[in-house]
C-alpha cells in the first residue's frame, strides 16, 4: 500500500491502554461517554489496521486537501533571522491550514462508524469551518458551537460555515469563548450520541481524541523529516510549532520524538506578556489539573476555576493543552516557551515583507519562536518550523494592530 | 455503616424511597443557599447535595449552569461550600457534594476529603470522575468515612455497571436520560430498564435523577428506585420568585409535593 505521509506503521508507545501519557490524559468525562468513547476508541483501532481505510484516507488527503504540502526554504527569511529556515508549508494545504487532515480523518471515520451527524467547536472558526468542508466533502450534517464573543468578532467565518451548509450555534454561556463552546458540544454530545460523532478539533480532550488527532497531523512531520533529509541530507537541529490545544504541533513533533538530536519547541502564546497576567501559555505558566476529559497543565485559580485566556491569535487562545505536550514537557523531551503578541506580530511582518506570505498569527508564534532559536543556535542551525495555516483569516486583526485601517474602517472591524 | 446507608435502611423500611435534593452553594448567595437548603429539608428532602459552583459544568442544563455561574461571580468560593455543607448537616439530614473533579484535585484530594468529613459531609457525587481515574478519591474516600456516589447510565455497558457498581458506596446514581440536568415533561423509559440492569449486578441502593420536577415523576421513580434526585426544578423555585421569601416558599412547596410522591403504593 502507498501512503503518502510516509508514515512508519509502528506505533508510538504511548499512551497506555486507557489513554495516559504518564500522569497526564485519560478520560475525566461523564459515564454517558464512556461507551461511546470506547466505541471511537475500537473503531478507530480497526480503521487504522484496515489498509482500505487508510488507502481513502491518503487518497482524499492527496486529491482533495493537497496533502503532503511542500517544504519550503525561506532564504531571504534566513538571512534576515541569522539561520537555515525550512517552511512546512502547511497553509497550502485545502481550507489553508493543517486541521483539514483531521476533519477528514475523523469525518471519514463518522462515516465508517454509521454516525450521519458530526459536531464540532471552533474558537476563530477555523475547526469550524473545515469541519463544515469534511461534512460537506462526505455528506455528513454538521452542527458547529462557536462562542458569541466568537462569532461576532469572526463573522466573515461564521458565514463561511453556514455557507458549507453547517448550523452555527452561538454560546452565551461562561465566558462566551472556545472553552464555552466546547462544553456545549459535550452538553449537545451527550444528548445526541447515538448519531452524532464529536468531531474534536484539537489533541486534548478525552481519550482516545488525543491519540487519534496525533496520529492523523502526523503526516506533517513525517512528511517533514522525509523531505528535509532530502533537500539538506541530515535533520533539523530543531523543530518548532505554534501550541494552543496543540494538533498542529503534535503533528509535527511525532516524528522527531525518537530523533534525540533534533531539539522540539513549543510556543505558547505570551499575549500581553507572561508578566500582566494576560496571555495563554498554559504549559509555562500553568498548573496540573483536569479540563475538558483529560488531565494536563491548565490555567486555574487557587479554586481549580478556567480562568480565561488572552491573545492575539484566536486559534491558541485556550486555557488548556493537549495532555501529551504535557508529557513531552515533564519529561524534557520537548520544550515550551511563550512568545508575545507584539514578538509574534513582527514575526508576521518580517515574513509577509521579506517572503511574500502572509502566515496564520498562531503560525506567526512558530516563526517567533524560530527567530529567538536562531539568534541562540547561530547561522549553522537548520530550524524546522511547522507554517500551519495561512493568514487570509486574521488579514483585519493584523491591519489594525498595524494601524493601516484608519478610523472608519477601525469601528467596523473592532475586535 | 454512614449516615447514608442508616438513611436508605431506614426509608425502605418505610416503604418509600429517599428524596434526594440539589442546590448549589452560594446561590443566590451563601447564606441564601443554606437557607433555601433549610426550606427544603423541611419540606421533606432526606438527603441534601450541595452544588460546588464550576466554571466548565458539562453535564449540566441551562438551570443549574445559571445558578452556579451567578454564584461564582457573587465570589463563592470552595471555603463557602463546606460552610454551606456544615449548616446543612446541622438540619439532620445527610448532605454530600456534587463537584466536578478539577476543584477536588486542586485543593488536594486528601484535603479535599478531610475538609469535607470535618463540616459534616457524607460524601461526593463526581459527575466526571469514573470510578477508572479514581485511584487517589478511592483511598482518602476511605480514609475519612466518605461515601463515593458515581453516576451511570443507560449508555453504559453491563460490564461498566457492574465495575461502577463495585466502586461505589452509599448510593449509585443512574442518570435517567442521555442528556444534561434540566427538567423534563415526562420520565424517561431508559430509567427502569438502567435500573433493572443495576439490579442483576448489585445489591446497593441506587437513586435515580435528571429531568424529575414533580411529585407524580417521583412517585412513578419511587416504584423502582431506593432514592428520587431532583436539582434543576429547586433551583428553578429560587430562579423564577421574584424575592428571597417567595423562593423559598416555592422550594418547600415543591419539596413537600416530591416527598408525598416517594412514598409507594
Amino acid at each position: 500500500m502507498t501512503d503518502i505521509s510516509g508514515r512508519s506503521p509502528s506505533r508510538s508507545a504511548l499512551p497506555d491502554g486507557p489513554g495516559h501519557f504518564g500522569r497526564f490524559g485519560g478520560r475525566f468525562m461523564p459515564e454517558a461517554l464512556i461507551a461511546p468513547l470506547d466505541e471511537i476508541t475500537r473503531e478507530w483501532e480497526a480503521a487504522q489496521a484496515d489498509p482500505a481505510f487508510r488507502a481513502e484516507l491518503d487518497r482524499m488527503l492527496r486529491e482533495y486537501a493537497n496533502v503532503p504540502s511542500p517544504l519550503y526554504e525561506a532564504h531571504r527569511f534566513s538571512r534576515a533571522v541569522g539561520a537555515r529556515i525550512l517552511l512546512k508549508r502547511e497553509d497550502l494545504n485545502h481550507t489553508g491550514a493543517h486541521k483539514i487532515r483531521n476533519v477528514i480523518g475523523q469525518a471519514l471515520l463518522a462515516k465508517r462508524i454509521g454516525k450521519p451527524r458530526c459536531i464540532a467547536e471552533t474558537g476563530a472558526g477555523q475547526h469550524g469551518v473545515a469541519s463544515a468542508t469534511a461534512c460537506a466533502y462526505l455528506d455528513l450534517d454538521c452542527t458547529v458551537y462557536m462562542g458569541k464573543v466568537d462569532t461576532e468578532r469572526q463573522a466573515l467565518n461564521v458565514a463561511r460555515m453556514q455557507m458549507l451548509g453547517a448550523e452555527v450555534i452561538p454560546v452565551t454561556t461562561g465566558s462566551a469563548t472556545l472553552k464555552d463552546a466546547i462544553n456545549e458540544a459535550l452538553r449537545d454530545w451527550v444528548t445526541t450520541v447515538d448519531t452524532t460523532h464529536y468531531l474534536f478539533g484539537t489533541a486534548a480532550g478525552p481519550h482516545p481524541f488525543p491519540t487519534m488527532v496525533r496520529e492523523l497531523t502526523r503526516g506533517i512531520g513525517d512528511e517533514a523529516r522525509q523531505q528535509v533529509l532530502e533537500l539538506t541530507g541530515r535533520l533539523p537541529d530543531a523543530a518548532v510549532a505554534c501550541v494552543g490545544g496543540g494538533s498542529n504541533a503534535i503533528g509535527l513533533f511525532t516524528a522527531f520524538v525518537p530523533d534525540e538530536s533534533v531539539r522540539l519547541v513549543g510556543i505558547e502564546a505570551g499575549g500581553d506578556g507572561f508578566e500582566t497576567g494576560r496571555h495563554a501559555a498554559t504549559i509555562t505558566a500553568g498548573e496540573v489539573g483536569v479540563l475538558h476529559g483529560a488531565r494536563s497543565f491548565l490555567l486555574q485559580d487557587e479554586d481549580g476555576q478556567t480562568m480565561e485566556s488572552h491573545s492575539i491569535s484566536a486559534g491558541l487562545d485556550y486555557p488548556g493543552v493537549g495532555p501529551e505536550h504535557a508529557y513531552l514537557a515533564d519529561i524534557g523531551r520537548a520544550q515550551y516557551v511563550p512568545a508575545t503578541d507584539a514578538e509574534a506580530m513582527s514575526a508576521f511582518d518580517l515574513l509577509c515583507k521579506t517572503e511574500g506570505i502572509i502566515p496564520a498569527i498562531e503560525s506567526a508564534h512558530a516563526l517567533a519562536g524560530a527567530i529567538a532559536l536562531a539568534r541562540e543556535m547561530g547561522p549553522d542551525a537548520t530550524i524546522l518550523v511547522n507554517l500551519s495555516g495561512r493568514g487570509d483569516k486574521d488579514v483585519h486583526t493584523a491591519a489594525k494592530y498595524f494601524g493601516l485601517l484608519d478610523e472608519n474602517d477601525r469601528a467596523e472591524t473592532d475586535g | 455503616m454512614t449516615v447514608i446507608d442508616d438513611l436508605l435502611a431506614r426509608t425502605r423500611a418505610e416503604n418509600r424511597a429517599a428524596l434526594v435534593g440539589y442546590l448549589p452553594a452560594g446561590f443566590p448567595t451563601v447564606d441564601g443557599s443554606i437557607a433555601a437548603i433549610a426550606a427544603m429539608v423541611e419540606g421533606g428532602v432526606d438527603l441534601v447535595e450541595v452544588g460546588l459552583p464550576y466554571s466548565d459544568p458539562v453535564m449540566d442544563g441551562p438551570t443549574i449552569q445559571a445558578a452556579a455561574e451567578a454564584a461564582l461571580v457573587n465570589g463563592t468560593r470552595v471555603d463557602d461550600v463546606f460552610r454551606v455543607v456544615e449548616a446543612s448537616a446541622a438540619t439532620g439530614a445527610p448532605t454530600v457534594v456534587m463537584t466536578y473533579w478539577n476543584p477536588v484535585e486542586r485543593r488536594g484530594v486528601d484535603r479535599f476529603a478531610a475538609d469535607l468529613a470535618s463540616a459534616g459531609g457524607a460524601g461526593l457525587i463526581t459527575p466526571d470522575l469514573i470510578p477508572d481515574e479514581a485511584t487517589e478519591w478511592e483511598r482518602a474516600s476511605r480514609e475519612h468515612g466518605l461515601d463515593r456516589i458515581y453516576l451511570v447510565s443507560p449508555s453504559s455497558t453491563d460490564e461498566r455497571l457492574a465495575m461502577t457498581a463495585e466502586a461505589a458506596s452509599g448510593f449509585i446514581y443512574a442518570t435517567a436520560v442521555m442528556g444534561v440536568t434540566g427538567q423534563r415533561q415526562e420520565t424517561s423509559s431508559l430509567a427502569p430498564e438502567l435500573v433493572g440492569r443495576l439490579r442483576k449486578v448489585t445489591d446497593k441502593p441506587v437513586g435515580v435523577g435528571l429531568g424529575v420536577s414533580n411529585g407524580a415523576q417521583a412517585h412513578e421513580l419511587a416504584a423502582f428506585s431506593d432514592a428520587v434526585i431532583v436539582g434543576s426544578a429547586l433551583v428553578r423555585c429560587l430562579l423564577d420568585q421574584p424575592d428571597e421569601a417567595s423562593g423559598l416558599r416555592a422550594i418547600r412547596d415543591l419539596a413537600t409535593d416530591l416527598r408525598a410522591g416517594v412514598e409507594r403504593d
